[in-house]
């Protein structure tokens, strides 16, 4: 049982990672209904961004997040105005199809700029700090990963239930043409929602490229468990997100339990087994 | 006379290629209210639609207090004070009756109405503010939509089958509010099938068939057989 206590926990910890991928995507589908197939792509370009920020600045990888975040948000609020808003209408495909095609440009953009090297940010102590928990060990940068997702989750769900903004968010995922014909500004609100979901994204690249290794082509992987994440915990809410996250986290830190090779694919096998028993997710917002 | 608050002057629109209204023209008066009336698909709730920027328009010219507001997205519209109660109420299911209201007074103009005044002529929204918008009964849910288009303080409210699948009584307490919003200076359009209702309530008529005029006049200047003509031809 105690030896079972240490790989769950790692998971959850993991799974806080994997909650910072999802956020995003969770959040510009609950509001118009887009997946975005570069979103992992953007994460890597966040981590890269991150990078040379470090590399010209020598600031902590932590403080990157001061030029990261705001440029992120205003690339995400420039791409819903002036690309994706031209895709979206009824038909699912043309957004899945311009945003496949970004996602090859930034890889390739991002190969010919800096190399297929692996890079890292190097959190100095952050990296290696741990507290001990009775015979546990709890690193500390995973912990605040875990934290920072929380964080994020609670944010954007107070965001979506209290406040004016999220009346509006909501209103027009539920209706746009209602939404518009009472004077909310749909095209400027998708925007809103997209730079929200960039500012994660720029979030979650920092604390990615202090916790692994990333190239240019590490992005598709984030997708796929952020997007694994969603779906286990239901479209439309964020609470389930986190619950999918941390699902995914402990499925796979099982997984190498049992064999190293075995950690990705017993997250994928779980995510099926929960599409098959409930194909709208744990905790899908009731429509 | 001064400048009508809505004129519209030979408007054609529709669907894709589907043409649903021809040349359709009128001039509605501040402070008057339009019943507009029309066999089922003579092209109301197009007008409606066209009128608020919800869908193209082919041919002709809208203008709002004198100006031209052609090819306006709707919610240039709907801050210019212009509001639409539509058919179906098309209420925002994640939001309570409260959140409904609040979401379109942001959205609006300041004035007369807010949230207390409404709460003072529909009591019962009060009550269930705090309630999913669609919980409500459909009366109810009448209310909130007619109230969402109240408290943005419009100049004009298009009112599109306010009585479609409610009881008569329930009918009756949702028109018993008519006199107060006209009383507040608001002008409305009335897409109606109740003709004797329409009739009370209208200063003047416009009829519909197969997306042309085909009676125009001030209400009681028209007869029930007019209607019957102009609805379904001689």
């Amino acid at each position: 049982m105690a030896s079972l206590l240490d790989p769950i926990l790692q998971g959850l910890l993991l799974g806080g990672l994997y909650t910072m991928f999802a956020i995003g995507l969770s959040l510009i589908f609950g509001v118009m209904r887009l997946v975005n197939i570069a979103h992992g792509d953007f994460i890597v370009l966040a981590a890269y961004m991150a990078h040379a920020v470090l590399v010209a600045t020598g600031w902590h990888p932590l403080a990157t997040l001061l030029i990261v975040v705001p440029v992120m948000a205003g690339l995400g609020y420039a791409l819903q105005r002036v690309v994706l808003a031209r895709t979206l209408g009824d038909d699912i495909l043309p957004p899945l199809l311009v945003t496949f095609g970004v996602a090859v440009i930034i890889q390739n953009g991002l190969l010919s700029a800096f190399t297929s090297n692996a890079l890292r940010l190097p959190s100095r102590e952050l990296e290696t700090a741990s507290l001990a928990l009775g015979s546990l060990n709890i690193g500390v940068l995973p912990l605040l990963t875990l934290a920072v997702a929380v964080a994020l989750i609670f944010g954007l769900e107070t965001l979506f239930a209290r406040t004016a903004i999220g009346r509006a968010f909501r209103a027009t995922s539920d209706d746009p043409e209602t939404a518009t014909a009472i004077g909310v500004k749909t095209p400027h609100l998708f925007a809103l929602a997209t730079a929200l979901c960039f500012a994660t994204i720029a979030i979650a690249g920092v604390f990615l490229a202090m916790r692994s290794n990333f190239d240019p082509f590490a992005g598709p992987a984030r997708l796929l468990f952020g997007f694994e994440a969603v779906i286990i915990g239901g479209l439309g809410s964020f609470w389930g997100t986190l619950a999918g996250g941390l699902i995914l986290g402990v499925a796979q830190s099982l997984g190498a339990q049992i064999s190293p090779q075995f950690q990705v694919l017993a997250g994928h096998i779980v995510f099926f087994l929960i599409l098959a028993i409930r194909p709208r997710g744990l905790f899908p917002k009731t429509a | 006379m001064p400048d009508p608050l809505l004129s519209i002057d030979r408007l054609s629109s529709g669907y894709g290629d589907f043409q649903a209204l021809f040349d359709i023209s009128f001039d509605l008066q501040q402070g008057h209210v339009m019943g507009l009336i029309g066999a089922n698909g003579a092209g109301k709730t197009t007008l409606f639609k066209a009128i608020m920027g919800l869908l193209p328009r082919s041919k002709g010219t809208v203008h709002f207090q004198g100006k031209p507001i052609g090819g306006a997205p709707a919610n240039t519209l709907a801050r210019l004070g212009l509001a639409m109660v539509p058919e179906g109420r098309r209420l925002f299911r994640s939001l309570s009756v409260e959140e409904n209201l609040r979401l379109a007074a942001d959205h609006g103009r300041k004035g007369h109405w807010d949230l207390g005044k409404l709460y003072r002529l529909f009591p019962i929204l009060e009550e269930k503010r705090h309630q999913p918008a669609l919980s409500l009964s459909g009366g109810q849910q009448q209310m909130v939509a007619i109230g969402r288009a109240l408290v943005a303080n419009p100049h004009l409210i298009l009112f599109d089958e306010i009585s479609l699948g409610l009881a008569p009584v329930v009918i009756n307490d949702v028109y018993a509010a008519m006199p107060d919003i006209v009383g507040s200076g608001i002008s409305a359009i009335l897409v109606e099938q109740d003709i004797d209702r329409v009739r009370k309530t209208a200063d003047m008529l416009v009829c519909l068939r197969e997306g042309r005029k085909a009676l125009q006049g001030p209400t009681a200047a028209i007869g029930k057989h007019d209607i019957t003509v102009a609805y379904f031809g001689e």
